[in-house]
């Protein structure tokens, strides 16, 4: 069952809470061993809240908007249940005392959160091999990755191990594993919902969305999860539209702008052609495909791993030993328990991205490196905004390629940061970044389609992909074994 | 050797706390010798996911300042991360002001050898607090963070001061500055003044000048300690220069040193070209500030009259000498109470006395201020009025302010029930006079014998016929039959 369904299905009492949180518990059970989904799992707890949602239903209590759904979040959020580890052996021992925004605002809309989902270390990863505990694998193939970072909340929704989940969005961390996974995933505009309690990767680019099997029961989480929020100073206080009721807006006159020339190197020509065909149902039923002119995208990728890893290298500094998490066992002095600590709580890929921060930050190579990228980034903004006044949203593909397998570029990073040619400028400009399924490689294997909108008009790119669906089937399609 | 010509350079950074009552980036309470770890939220502790939200009354009181000083208040400013590990610093790095101070290019008036000179202002920058790390237990260190995330304004002069006693000057006037806008308690116990002058001097010898390297005296916490530390330093640097004429700034490195207050000298730190990059960068979590002029006439408005230009206008327009205008202005709820008084009526001659030889002296003794002493500018007003027109004596009045804040009954009624109301019957003060004059033969003698001793011994029996009259006696009157009975007795 979709989220909507099963809302709708535990609000006329044709189901439980109960039922669905323990098939949710049931299907982790079973699947997790396989997929890597979850870090960890709050059964017990889980449980509790759906049989107090069911006893208000009894008593014709009101309850709130997501009432029964079983839903996960990504484990870099925190909770002040269980721990928050960001699959990283630092905070392999951590407990939050306080509830991220998010978490807070599932809850009261009485979302039953089963448990916290695998990821690439501090979301730092586009495959999430990056895990300190396991790698999450695809359900389509798991023999693949399910793409990351927020690749343990893409698998729960995919396998139907949960109707919904939260993940955050750096650099595409939502969308493209949602496109490898075959659903639905938004990384909504920056400010539209609160960061509070979300594990900081790079401040200025993280935000928290929506991953769902469709884009209604995306709409329906973001609305939930949208809004102004007094600890977040970079959260913004516009409205917060009904999305789901904007769904099925009129979209005569569409205009869809496309990025100039092919979609860029290292395209696969299976994604490409669902690309295309995808712009032709929209063609099909009246939309205009036009071409948007985006010059500065070519450096997009060079501009994100500047201001992504500077950031982190700087949001990271406070994982020392010294206050909480992990402490190395033997030290001699306080230097030596920050590095010996540090060297053993951080993962290849977190050392990697820290050291590249920490050289485009140093003295001499500020001006060179980040206050460059800093400049390129408005350049790219400003693209945006110039394009989105000829065209309503932008496609692209997700990702270049499908679902690779486990290993095969693990050892070759930039090879892994090339593949975010599609979703990082999306985050550079601030703007909201939807990707829904549109066809299947010859291997069975789930192609995705971007679509990208201006600041806070999340609703219109709803709407689009919403249409889209009404005219295909993709995301109808669920791996095998799925529950 | 010939004489040499030397002149100090000295530049100060001073951090001054800001009276907010919750932290610069979180709501826990600014608290001083609270329980360790107590005064502590997420935010303040760095944990994972954490955000800072800019506390606005911050902003406000650095305006304040940076108007004070005469600075250019920067309309757009932002937030800067400044890296450093640290065990008292949670996010291992400080929130503060890089490149786009809140204030700057300003200049301070202070009193230096009977003129005012002015300090140039390079800029006032507002940044959290770090915690405190505690080595008092042997083999560990101890965090507490309760000061984490306090916020504090750093204030950076140019090295116009030329003295150790002109830098002291300017840090007390500081302190008086922050504690009249209510910005800072301005506390150097609780630590809320912070001082680290940057010295070198310029030696001239035989027509040539040479300058030493700079000496940043790091953490300085008392005006005695920036005075001692920059008289001491220039000695050093000078005495430095005789012994080797290639230390000067360029061929020898600049210095951060420490003051050792018990051995009363400098020591070296570490040399500045090992300084840190501190890698700053804009705090992506905080939006840039932006101060409108509304905003500006709002504090502008609040911060009505700076104590320097007060204390100026209460000489030039009450006739005050400086050093009671010096008294009056030291606070702003001070000079407000004292204008207050004046609006009543009361004469600003007695006024004044009153406020510096016996409300100030009240208020000590109660360790309290003026404003708080719970006696309002009306009853002020009446007691100088009282003195004026001669119901009381300047002596009794002293006698009833000491009574005044315990109780609310009128200096008038006050002086009647201690009987103290002025008398000026003649019989009862030849009563008084000749106890005075039996009890004090030798003093007599002295008024009729010796010219040069008359006018002390004048005054010496006067004050015994206030002391016998218990404050009753008007003085005028005493003096006048003291000086008359005298005369018939020399007759």
């Amino acid at each position: 069952m979709t989220l909507t369904e099963t809302i709708a299905a535990v609000r006329a009492k044709r189901c439980s809470a109960v039922e669905v949180v323990q098939q949710s518990l049931d299907a982790i059970e079973k699947h997790n061993e396989r997929l890597g989904a979850f870090i960890s799992v709050e059964g017990e707890r889980a449980l509790q809240r759906a049989r107090d949602i069911d006893a208000r239903i009894a008593k014709g209590e009101p309850v709130g908007p997501l009432a029964g759904a079983a839903v996960a979040v990504k484990d870099n959020m925190c909770t002040a249940f269980g721990t928050t580890t960001c699959a990283s052996q630092i905070l392999s021992n951590f407990r939050s005392p306080y509830d991220a925004a998010v978490v807070e605002r599932l809850e009261a809309a009485d979302a039953v959160i089963v448990g916290k989902t695998n990821l690439d270390e501090f979301a730092m990863g586009s495959s999430s091999e990056n895990s300190s505990y396991c790698p999450v694998r695809n359900p389509w193939d798991t023999t693949r990755v399910p793409g990351g970072s927020s690749g343990g909340s893409a698998v729960a929704v995919a396998a139907g191990l949960v109707q919904g989940a939260l993940g955050s969005d750096t650099g595409g961390s939502i969308r493209q594993p949602a496109a490898l996974t075959g659903i639905t995933g938004l990384k909504p505009t920056y400010g539209r919902v609160s960061r509070h309690g979300l594990v900081a990767f790079a401040s200025s680019l993280d935000q928290i969305g929506p991953l769902a099997r469709n884009v209604r029961d995306t709409a329906c989480l973001l609305k939930v999860i949208a809004g102004h929020d007094p600890r977040d100073s970079t959260s913004v206080g516009c409205a917060v539209p009904d999305y789901t009721a904007l769904l099925g807006a009129d979209l005569k006159g569409l205009t869809i702008g496309v990025a100039a020339g092919d979609f860029g190197k290292g395209l696969n020509d299976e994604v490409c052609k669902a690309v295309e065909a995808a712009l032709g149902v929209y063609r099909d039923n009246g939309a205009r495909i036009v071409e948007a002119h985006l010059p500065h995208m070519k450096y997009a990728i060079a501009c994100y791993y500047l201001i992504a890893t500077a950031e982190a290298s700087s949001n990271l500094a406070r994982y020392d030993g010294v206050h909480y998490g992990v402490r190395a066992d033997r030290h001699e002095g306080i230097v030596d328990l920050y590095c010996a600590s540090r060297d053993q709580g951080f993962g290849q890929e977190v050392k990697r991205r820290i050291m590249l921060g920490t050289f485009a930050l140093s003295s001499g190579y500020y001006d060179a490196y980040y206050l460059k990228a800093l400049k390129v980034r408005t350049l790219l903004a400003r693209d945006f905004e110039a394009a989105f006044e000829q065209v309503d949203v932008i496609a692209s593909p997700v990702s270049p390629v499908t679902a690779f397998k486990l290993g095969e570029k693990i050892d070759d990073p930039l090879a892994m940061y090339l593949a975010d040619i599609h979703t990082t400028s999306v985050n550079l400009a601030g703007i909201a970044g939807l990707s829904i399924p549109c066809g299947f490689d010859a291997d069975g294997l789930p192609i995705g389609l971007q679509l990208m909108a201006p600041h806070f008009a999340e609703e219109r790119l709803l709407a689009v992909g919403h249409q889209f669906q009404c005219l295909t089937d993709y995301h109808t399609k669920h791996p095998p074994q799925s529950t | 050797m010939s004489t040499l010509k030397i002149t100090p350079l000295v530049g100060l950074e001073i951090h001054v706390q800001l009276a907010t009552r919750s932290k610069l980036f979180c709501n826990c309470t600014v608290e001083f010798g609270a329980k360790p770890n107590s005064r502590v939220c997420p935010v303040c502790l760095g944990m994972p996911g954490v955000l800072p939200v800019i506390n606005k009354r911050a902003l406000d009181l650095s305006i304040a300042v940076g108007l004070a000083l005469n600075c250019r208040i920067t309309r757009h400013s932002k937030w800067d991360r400044k890296s450093y590990y640290y065990p008292d610093l949670p996010k291992n790095y400080q929130i503060s002001q890089y490149d786009l101070p809140l204030a700057h290019d300003g200049y301070f008036e202070i009193p230096s050898n009977g003129s005012m000179r002015r300090i140039r202002i390079r800029r006032a920058h507002i940044e959290e607090d770090a915690g405190k790390n505690i080595h008092d237990t042997p083999g560990c260190t101890l965090v507490d963070l309760n000061r984490a995330g306090t916020p504090l304004l750093e204030i950076v002069t140019e090295p116009d001061i030329s003295s150790a006693n002109e830098a002291h000057t300017f840090c007390t006037e500081l302190q008086r500055l922050v504690t009249y806008l209510g910005v800072s308690e301005g506390s150097m116990q609780k630590g809320h003044m912070r001082f680290e002058p940057n010295i070198n001097v310029i030696v001239e010898h035989s027509g040539v000048e040479y300058r030493t390297p700079i000496v940043e005296v790091k953490n300085l916490n008392s005006f005695r300690a920036v005075r001692s530390a920059i008289d001491y330093e220039i000695s050093r640097q000078v005495a430095g220069w005789e012994a080797d004429n290639d230390y000067v700034l360029g061929n020898r490195p600049n210095e951060n040193r420490g003051w050792n207050d018990t051995r009363q000298v400098t020591e070296f730190q570490r040399p500045k070209e090992a300084a840190h990059d501190y890698r700053y960068f804009p705090d992506p979590d905080l939006v840039p500030v932006e101060i409108d002029d509304h905003w500006l006439q709002r504090i502008r408005s609040e911060v009505t009259e700076f104590p320097l230009a007060r204390r100026g206008r209460f000489v030039a327009q009450y006739g005050l000498t400086d050093a009671d205008a010096d008294t009056i202005v030291s606070d702003r709820a001070t000079a407000d109470l004292f204008e207050a008084v004046l609006d009543t009526g009361a004469p600003v001659s007695i006024v004044s006395k009153q406020f510096v030889n016996i409300w100030l002296k009240i208020a000590n003794a109660r360790h309290t201020t003026m404003a708080q002493l719970g006696v309002d500018a009306r009853r002020m007003g009446e007691l100088a009025s009282l003195v004026q027109v001669g119901t009381v004596s300047p002596t009794a009045a002293n006698q009833i302010a000491e009574r005044m804040p315990d109780t609310a009954d009128t200096p008038e009624a006050l002086a009647n029930s201690m009987g103290l109301v002025q008398v000026q019957d003649i019989k009862a003060m030849e009563k008084w006079l000749d106890e005075v004059f039996a009890a004090n033969e030798r003093t007599v003698q002295d008024a009729l014998t010796k010219p040069k001793k008359a006018s002390g011994s004048i005054g010496f029996l006067r004050g015994q016929v206030m002391r016998v009259s218990g404050g009753k006696a008007d003085p005028g009157l005493a003096g006048e039959l003291i000086e008359e009975r005298l005369k018939k007795m020399s007759e």
